[in-house]
C-alpha cells in the first residue's frame, strides 16, 4: 500500500447521522471517553481503592526482587542515605554544632524529606511513564499518582522502623508525643499526593519536566532545613521578614519540624515555626483538594495523542 | 479495486444476535494522529525551540504531521454479536478499537457505547518481577474487579491458563515464564471478567493449539454473557471460528460490513487468495480484485 495520508474522504456516510445519534440516545448509550463529573470521579476512585493499594504494594515489592538481599534494601537504602548526609553535613561541614541529638535530627529530616521528594518525583512520571497502562485499561487516572504516593508512604514506614531503632540507640526516650507522628504523616501524605497529582498532569503534557524536577527538588531540600536547623538561622535576626516567612511556611520544613518535635525530646516547641499545625493542615488541604481537582480537569486527555 | 461495497446494518441479515439492542454506535468517526518532530531537522534543538515559540500557526512548519487513521466510519453493533475487524496492516483497525474503548479521542463524529468497553489487555498492569499469583490479583483489580471477585475466580483463571499443568509455576515470578505461558496467563486474566463490550486485538494468535481452542470457546461464552465482542485479527481462520459479522477497514475507510463469509471472501480476493486452502467454505479464489 502506498501513502495513505491524502486519500480523499469517501462519499458521505449514507446512514443518517441524526438516526445514529437518536438510536444511541433511545437505548441510553453514553459517549465513549467523556470525563465523569467530580462526584462520579471520586466514587470511581473509591471503587478502585483496592487496586490503588495493590498496585503500590506490588511496585514496592517488585523494586528489590532482583537483589540478593531482597527486601532488606527497603531499610538499607534510607540508612545509607542518612549516613552520607551525616558524613558531609555533620562531620565535614559541621552543621551539627549547637543542634542537640544531631543524628536523630538529621535522620528524621532525611527520611521525611525523602518521602516528599520521591512522591513528587514518582508523581511527575505517573502518567508519562505508564502510558501503556493508561492506554490499555480504564480507571480513574488519579489512581496512579495516589498509588505512587502510597508506595512512598509504605517505603517511609520501613524507614520509620529503622528510625525508631536509631532513636533508641541515641537515648531518645519513648514518649506519648510519638503518637503525634500519625497525624503528621497523614497530613504529609495528603500534601504529597496532591502535589504528585499536579506534577502528574504537568508531566503528562510536558514530559521534559521530569528532567527538570531533580534540580528543583534539590534546591527545595537545601532550603527546607533537612540537615540544618531553620530555627538557628531565623533567630539570628538579620534576615528580611519575607525570607523568614518563606522558610517557616515551607511545607516540607513544616512537616519535618513537626515530626522532629513529636519524636525527639530535645526538640522543643519553641523551635517550631509559628502556627505550625494550621500551616500543616492548610498545606495538606490546599495541595490535596486543589491537586485533585486540577488533575481531574484533564482526565480525558491522559495518554492520548 | 472493488467498488465501494459498504453495507449498513439495515441491510444486514441478522445473525444469531439480538438485533434490537445496540451496544456500540459509531457515528461518522474520524481519528487523526498528530506526530511530533517529523519535519525537517526533526528532534534537533532548533526545531524544538521553533515549535515552542511559534506554537499553533507553525504546526506544519515545525514538523507536526497529521495522520488520518480512521475516516468517516459508521456502524452499529448489537448485543450478542461477535464482530471481526479485518484489513491490511495500518488500515486503522487497532486505532478504531482504541477509540471505541474511549482511549483515543475522535476528531469528528461520536462513539456511543453501552457501559464501558474494555480492551482485552492487562499486560501493562502486570509486573514481571511478581509471581503469577500476585499478577492475577493485580490484573483483576486493575480491570475493576473487586477483591472478592478475584478471589472467587482465581482458581478458574489459573486452571484456564494451564500454567500449572507442568508444575507449580504460578508461584514463580512472571519474568521466568516462556512467552507462550505469559501470553496464556494474560489472556486468562483478561478474559476472566464479564465485559459489556469486549475488544480483542490479535490475542488469539498466542499459545498452542489447545489453548487457542479454549480461548475461542471462552470468547463464545463471553458473547453469551450478554456482551458484544470485537476481534482484530490477521488470522482469517480465527475470525471465521468466532465471528458472525465482519467489518473490513482499508486505509481507514469502512470498505465492507456484512456476514463473515461474504466479507472474508472479498477480502481474501483483495489480498491475493485465501491464506488457508482448507477454509470451510469454497472460496472463489479466481476473483481478483
Amino acid at each position: 500500500m502506498s501513502q495513505v495520508l491524502h486519500t480523499p474522504p469517501p462519499s458521505p456516510a449514507p446512514a443518517d447521522e441524526d438516526d445514529l445519534a437518536a438510536l444511541a440516545a433511545r437505548h441510553g448509550l453514553t459517549v465513549s471517553g467523556a470525563r465523569p463529573s467530580l462526584r462520579e470521579y471520586v466514587r470511581q476512585l473509591w471503587e478502585r481503592r483496592h487496586f490503588i493499594t495493590a498496585f503500590a504494594t506490588a511496585k514496592l515489592t517488585a523494586q528489590y526482587s532482583q537483589a540478593k538481599l531482597g527486601q532488606i534494601w527497603q531499610v538499607m537504602t534510607p540508612l545509607l542515605n542518612a549516613a552520607v548526609y551525616y558524613f558531609i553535613f555533620g562531620i565535614l561541614l559541621g552543621t551539627k554544632r549547637g543542634v542537640p541529638d544531631y543524628i536523630p535530627f538529621l535522620v528524621t529530616g532525611v527520611f521525611i524529606w525523602t518521602f516528599t521528594q520521591s512522591s513528587i518525583m514518582a508523581g511527575t512520571r505517573a502518567i508519562s511513564g505508564n502510558l501503556g497502562l493508561v492506554r490499555a485499561l480504564h480507571f480513574p487516572r488519579a489512581a496512579l499518582p495516589i498509588s505512587f504516593a502510597l508506595q512512598q508512604l509504605q517505603q517511609l514506614l520501613f524507614s520509620m522502623a529503622a528510625l525508631v531503632v536509631i532513636l533508641l540507640c541515641f537515648g531518645v526516650p519513648i514518649s506519648f508525643s510519638w503518637l503525634m507522628a500519625v497525624p503528621v504523616l497523614i497530613l504529609q501524605f495528603t500534601f504529597n499526593a496532591g502535589v504528585s497529582m499536579i506534577m502528574a498532569r504537568m508531566g503528562a503534557k510536558t514530559p521534559d519536566i521530569a528532567q527538570l524536577m531533580p534540580f528543583v527538588l534539590r534546591t527545595w531540600m537545601y532550603v527546607s532545613g533537612v540537615m540544618w536547623s531553620i530555627d538557628k538561622l531565623t533567630s539570628k535576626d538579620h534576615l528580611p521578614h519575607l525570607v523568614t516567612l518563606a522558610l517557616e511556611t515551607n511545607p516540607a520544613a513544616v512537616y519535618i519540624d513537626l515530626m522532629r518535635y513529636s519524636l525527639i525530646d530535645s526538640f522543643h516547641s519553641s523551635q517550631l515555626p509559628p502556627h505550625v499545625w494550621p500551616a500543616a493542615l492548610g498545606w495538606a488541604l490546599l495541595a490535596g483538594v486543589g491537586g485533585f481537582i486540577y488533575f481531574w480537569k484533564a482526565e480525558e486527555t491522559y495518554g492520548r495523542g | 479495486m472493488a467498488e465501494q461495497t459498504i453495507e449498513y446494518h439495515t441491510e444486514r441479515t441478522p445473525v444469531a444476535a439480538d438485533s434490537t439492542i445496540p451496544t456500540v454506535v459509531c457515528d461518522g468517526v474520524d481519528i487523526v494522529y498528530r506526530v511530533n518532530g517529523t519535519g525537517a531537522g526533526r528532534g534537533s534543538a532548533t526545531a524544538a525551540l521553533n515549535r515552542m515559540l511559534r506554537r499553533e500557526k507553525a504546526e506544519k512548519a515545525a514538523g507536526v504531521r497529521k495522520v488520518h487513521a480512521v475516516k468517516k466510519v459508521s456502524f452499529v453493533a448489537y448485543k450478542g454479536e461477535a464482530i471481526g475487524l479485518i484489513g491490511t496492516n495500518g488500515s486503522g483497525k487497532s486505532t478504531l478499537l482504541k477509540a471505541v474503548a474511549g482511549l483515543l479521542p475522535v476528531e469528528n463524529g461520536r462513539i456511543y457505547t453501552h457501559g464501558q468497553p474494555s480492551l482485552l489487555g492487562v499486560n501493562a498492569a502486570l509486573m514481571g518481577d511478581l509471581t503469577g499469583e500476585r499478577n492475577v490479583y493485580l490484573g483483576g483489580l486493575a480491570m475493576g474487579m473487586s477483591r472478592e471477585q478475584v478471589k472467587e475466580r482465581y482458581q478458574g483463571i489459573v486452571d484456564f491458563s494451564g500454567i500449572n499443568e507442568k508444575g507449580d509455576f504460578i508461584t514463580l515470578p512472571m519474568r521466568t515464564y516462556s512467552s507462550g505461558m505469559g501470553a496464556r496467563l494474560r489472556f486468562s486474566i483478561a478474559a476472566a471478567k464479564d465485559h459489556d463490550v469486549l475488544l480483542i486485538d490479535e490475542a488469539l494468535a498466542t499459545g498452542d493449539r489447545s489453548f487457542q481452542r479454549r480461548s475461542e470457546e471462552r470468547i463464545r461464552e463471553l458473547r453469551q454473557h450478554a456482551g458484544t465482542v470485537f476481534l482484530v485479527s490477521h488470522n482469517n481462520k480465527s475470525i471465521r471460528d468466532t465471528c458472525d459479522r465482519v467489518l473490513w477497514l482499508e486505509r481507514g475507510e469502512l470498505r465492507m460490513d456484512g456476514p463473515t463469509e461474504e466479507v472474508l471472501e472479498a477480502y481474501e480476493a483483495f489480498t491475493g487468495g485465501a491464506d488457508k486452502p482448507k477454509a470451510p467454505a469454497p472460496t472463489p479464489a479466481g476473483q481478483v480484485a
